[in-house]
């Protein structure tokens, strides 16, 4: 199993995704400029400030050549996770519906929460139960999820709300208490909250361990 | 050609940061103040005003949650979307 | 006005100067001289007492001197770590301020080679209540510091606010920095070998800062600071994160002779201080320095303080290689320079020459002022406002302590920060009582560690300078022991009113020998700081603030230890040297009580206080206890309320009930809780006063007080001044 994990100038959290990545399988480091994804099964988009947030977070990221890579490599149905400013790529490229806005709070937080799995058959939450909780650090200012209604109902009706903060959890105002969605086929999933960090009961909790697990689980 | 280009947040979409100068615009005794909205405004000099609109579509906005206005040039008044 | 007047410089530094150089300086030399003249970069007042300091161990691998200091950390690897300040910049400006004091001593600790694991912040206000300007600087200050740490990617894990009124005019931002390097690949930034080129990458040259350090840095502040305005840094840290890869991977292939990062007064410190320390000359062609606005004078150029920005010498069959690097991050790079043997310092614009000054002269013959202490023939500081009635009860002055500035929760605070980036971090702000940072985060069986706490108490040096700041050095270790640690060095930075009035010269003397002595006791060396003097306003100076940042190690992190009650059924201890003495003087509850600033702090036996601290630290790495906490400000009962709260559970104890001895603060106790059998090692300096369990604090004959009331109390304090 071999994951690739993009660096973007101004990424943060994607060598502590290549050794959450690690732990599961082998793991590379896909250079934004480079258009190889190495071979890769999975593909993370990790955490941070890609380009400095400028414009609009993950705005100028979409574009770089290594995401062009990622957008075939979803719509032939590579498996595909954006962390956060991942996520915030991944809404800007049209690989996941939505878009994240800021805070109501304006205010950026860095928050262990609960998440409820309300969807347990997507690539990268297959190892978990439906109603599982995972306790998970939450960080950032622009994490709002938020869809016109119609797009929201119908992403319930699909499936495609893949994890919501637990009652009391959330922080950022996000629509339905959304943390994470898929795309239609479930390939894709973004979350504002890390995984890759939540692999080390020394650091808080290893319940992020089964998202990697998952993605391990479907056979290449 | 100098063009300029405004970019709000779509109406009914919570906007925080504009409920926030909102709130902080009385206390200093200012009053009378509503439906107060922030925003972004992106200055360029282009050769081709023409292109102006795409270049909202594809970059400067995200018209998911964003509205915006191109001035400048033969472009006259809000090329804005709803 | 004089033209050096006008800069900063004394009529008798002007001369001094003339005698060196043998006539007038011009515009572009009387610029560089007032800036490297200046009290931030020549310590003119404080150089003689930092000698004082004790600077060795056998774990030190970089001294003072350098751009930060390291100790080795075992297994190859050192940590180089630094405290700066930034505080006229934040009093004007405090978002930028922060972010851009951060951004600097980030600077500091990769331009050693370092790559920075974590950031710490001791911040100083005026009274929230009272103050909206300090409501404000507080939340900007936090937004900076937050914006600035968050984007570059490392860990902000802990830090200090204190609120007092003596800040209220003059602010205080600490920055600490701390970084992770093979030792054998630590760099240095001497220049060295005439034919080097001197190259700069990083950020354009605008006229950020013009004059920050001699402007800012080296006046009391007035009225006058809206106009100083233009003058702040601003900062840019996806800028920086470039930078630090780029930096990171030109040392890690070998290819620079020397670094330094463009702090206080830009291209002439750094130049200046590359070829002191080398004993070479530099020549710099201003012509070539990417510039961000047209038109800008050789003197501005040589003084801007833009952020983002490095200086290195390169062999010139490397230059090609640095600069392809450079571009593969996306950081301009230009070579700018040469080294030469003259052992000048000449600044060219193209061909012409726009100035020429011996090095030693700018750096080395900075004169070295003697202070004239005298202590304060009447007290400098008013009393504060009373808060808290004499006939409270315990239980309401409990509440109150609780519930105040000084001691409310910090979360909404460190809720700003990313402490997780990195995945080193074993123990988060509030968990314990120093941050825990893992030295591999993919680490095996045993996890090695480090702690790192910053602390420092302006009211109590107030009181007694020398005690007072014996205390700092003292709080620290204390904090490390609590979790297991054990001290490898310490950096400070020594924040005081103008020196030049003898009752400030008293304080800063006092309070340099407190920290001198207490550091040779406990056998931690001093491997670099910062001093920030000249902060006082027309109101008074700030209290005497030296804050200590202390590193330490322990060989597990599994066993790191935590504050919160853990177990129900637990034993509570209360472990106290010999010598504690808590008192009234200058602690939070006499503030809350509006008394003044006055009385005898408790002597320090700092022989005894070193076993004891090494006697916590091997209960918490055995295992043995379940929680370890220093007992601070707020005394006793504080320390147990702070416990019960992180623990989520009560606890029922029998402890002295007089005022001094639930509220009264001095150093040296600590308490602790675990089976009964776990207090054995502690022999005579244990008091076992009760147990864990139900859901209340009671303290017998004084106070009791639901978990939850104290937790709503200590949440609720912060949160009502920041909103």
């Amino acid at each position: 199993m071999k994951f690739g994990v993009i660096q973007f100038p101004g990424s943060c959290d994607e060598r502590d995704a290549l050794a959450a990545a690690s732990r599961v399988g082998e793991a590379v480091l896909l250079w934004h400029r480079d258009h190889d994804l190495q071979g890769a099964d999975a593909v993370i988009v990790p955490g941070g400030f890609s380009y400095g947030d400028y414009l609009r977070a993950g705005a100028l990221a979409r574009f770089s050549p290594i995401m062009t890579e990622v957008e075939r490599f979803a719509r032939h149905g590579g498996l595909v996770l954006g962390i956060c400013n991942g996520f915030q790529v991944l809404c800007e490229a049209g690989l996941l519906p939505g878009a994240l806005l800021p805070n109501v709070s304006l205010r950026f937080v860095c928050r262990q929460v609960l998440l409820d799995v309300v969807n347990a058959d997507t690539s990268w939450t297959r190892a978990c139960e439906p109603g599982d909780q995972l306790s998970i650090p939450a960080k950032h200012q622009t994490g709002r999820y938020w869809a016109p209604d119609p797009v929201l109902d119908e992403l319930e009706a699909n499936g495609q709300v893949v994890l919501r903060y637990a009652t009391g959890n959330g922080f950022n105002g996000a629509a339905r208490d959304i943390a994470g969605v898929s795309n239609h086929a479930g390939n894709v999933v973004g979350l504002m909250p890390h995984p890759e960090h939540a692999v080390d009961p020394l650091t808080g909790s290893a319940d992020g361990l089964r998202l990697f697990e998952s993605a391990a689980l479907v056979a290449v | 050609m100098r063009a300029r280009v405004l970019i709000r947040p779509k109406a009914g979409i919570l906007d925080p940061q504009g409920q926030a100068v909102e709130r902080a615009l009385p206390a200093l005794g200012f009053d009378g103040v509503r439906n107060v909205h922030v925003g972004r405004l992106v200055e360029l000099d282009v050769e081709d005003p023409g292109q102006l609109p795409a270049m909202c579509e594809q970059l400067l906005a995200n018209p998911l949650i964003e509205d915006y206005e191109i001035h400048g040039g033969e472009i006259h008044g809000a090329a804005a979307r709803s | 006005m004089s033209r050096h007047k006008e800069l900063g410089l004394t009529d008798a530094e002007h001369e001094r100067i003339v005698a060196l150089i043998q006539r007038e300086p011009n515009d572009v030399e009387l610029a560089m001289f007032s800036l490297m003249w200046s009290e931030h970069c020549g310590y003119k007042h404080s150089r003689k007492l930092l000698q004082t300091l004790p600077t060795d161990g056998p774990r030190v691998v970089l001294g003072p001197g350098e751009n930060a200091g390291a100790v080795d950390v075992g297994g190859g690897l050192s940590c180089a770590f630094k405290v700066e300040s930034h505080n006229h910049p934040s009093a004007v400006e405090p978002f930028q301020g922060a972010a851009t004091g951060v951004g600097g001593i980030l600077r500091d600790v990769f331009a050693v080679g370092a790559r920075p694991i974590a950031v710490l912040d001791s911040l100083r206000f005026g009274e929230p209540g009272e103050s909206a300007r300090s409501r404000y600087l507080l939340e900007h200050a936090v937004a900076g510091i937050g914006h600035y740490g968050n984007s570059i990617g490392v860990a902000t894990v802990g830090g200090e606010i204190y609120f007092e009124s003596a800040y209220e005019q003059n602010c205080l931002v600490n920055a600490m920095c701390l970084g992770l390097i093979e030792t054998e690949k630590l760099i240095r930034s001497a220049a060295a070998g005439a034919g080097n080129v001197v190259l700069l990458f990083g950020a354009r040259t605008g006229r950020d800062g013009i004059g920050g350090a001699s402007v800012l840095a080296s006046a009391e502040l007035g009225d006058e600071d809206a106009a100083k305005r233009p003058t702040v840094q601003i900062g840019d840290p996806f800028e920086e994160s470039k930078l630090l890869e780029c930096s990171l991977e030109l040392l890690g292939r070998g290819l620079l002779v020397a670094l330094q990062d463009l702090g206080a007064a830009g291209l002439t410190s750094s130049s200046a201080e590359m070829a002191a320390k080398g004993d070479v000359g530099i020549d710099l062609d201003i012509s070539k320095v990417p510039l961000r606005e047209a038109g800008m004078e050789p003197f501005e150029i040589m003084i801007s303080e833009s952020q983002e920005r490095m200086l290195c010498i390169v062999e010139p069959e490397r230059v090609q290689a640095v600069l392809d690097v450079c571009a593969r991050w996306d950081v301009l790079a230009t070579a700018i320079g040469v080294v030469t043997g003259s052992g000048r310092l000449r600044v060219l614009d193209g061909e012409r020459v726009a100035g020429d000054l011996p090095v030693p002269a700018l750096v080395d013959e900075c004169p070295a002022y003697d202070l004239a202490p005298a202590p304060p023939a009447r007290p400098l500081y008013p009393a504060p406002a009373r808060s808290l009635d004499d006939g409270a009860d315990p239980r309401a002055t409990l509440l109150a302590l609780l519930g105040s500035a000084n001691l409310a929760s910090r979360r909404p605070v460190f809720e700003q920060y990313d402490c997780i980036v990195g995945s080193r971090t074993a123990r988060r702000p509030d968990q314990a009582d120093a941050a825990v940072l893992m030295l591999d985060a993919n680490g095996g069986r045993r996890r090695p560690a480090l702690a790192v706490s910053i602390d420092g108490n302006g009211r109590r040096v107030a009181c007694d300078p020398y005690r007072g700041a014996v205390e700092a050095v003292l709080e620290c270790s204390a904090n490390l022991a609590c979790v297991g640690a054990d001290p490898l060095g310490l950096t400070n930075c020594l924040n005081f009113g103008n020196p030049e009035k003898p009752h400030i010269a008293w304080q800063f003397s006092r309070a340099v020998a407190g920290l001198g002595d207490a550091c040779r006791a406990l056998g931690i060396p001093v491997v670099g700081g910062n001093v920030s003097l000249y902060n006082e306003g027309g109101e008074g100076p700030i209290l005497p603030t030296p804050v200590v940042g202390m590193v330490g190690e322990l060989p597990d992190a599994v066993r790191a230890g935590r504050l919160g009650f853990a177990q129900r059924g637990d034993a509570v201890a209360l472990i106290a040297a010999r010598g504690w003495a808590p008192a009234r003087a200058g602690s939070e509850l006499a503030k809350l009580r509006g008394e003044p600033l006055e009385g005898e702090l408790p002597a320090a036996d700092l022989g005894e206080l070193r076993a004891v601290h090494a006697a916590i630290r091997q209960a918490v790495r055995s295992g043995a206890l379940h929680s370890a906490h220093d007992v601070a400000e707020g005394g006793v009962a504080v320390a147990l309320a702070e416990c019960c709260v992180a623990g989520g559970v009560g606890a029922d104890v029998t402890v002295d009930t007089s005022e001094e001895s639930l509220f009264g603060e001095g150093p040296g106790a600590f308490v602790v809780s675990g089976p009964r059998d776990a207090f054995a090692a502690f022999g005579s300096a244990v008091t076992v006063i009760g147990a864990v369990g139900g859901r209340e604090l009671r303290i017998a004959g004084a106070l009791t007080v639901a978990v939850d009331e104290l937790a709503a109390a200590h949440a609720d304090g912060l949160v009502q001044l920041l909103g």
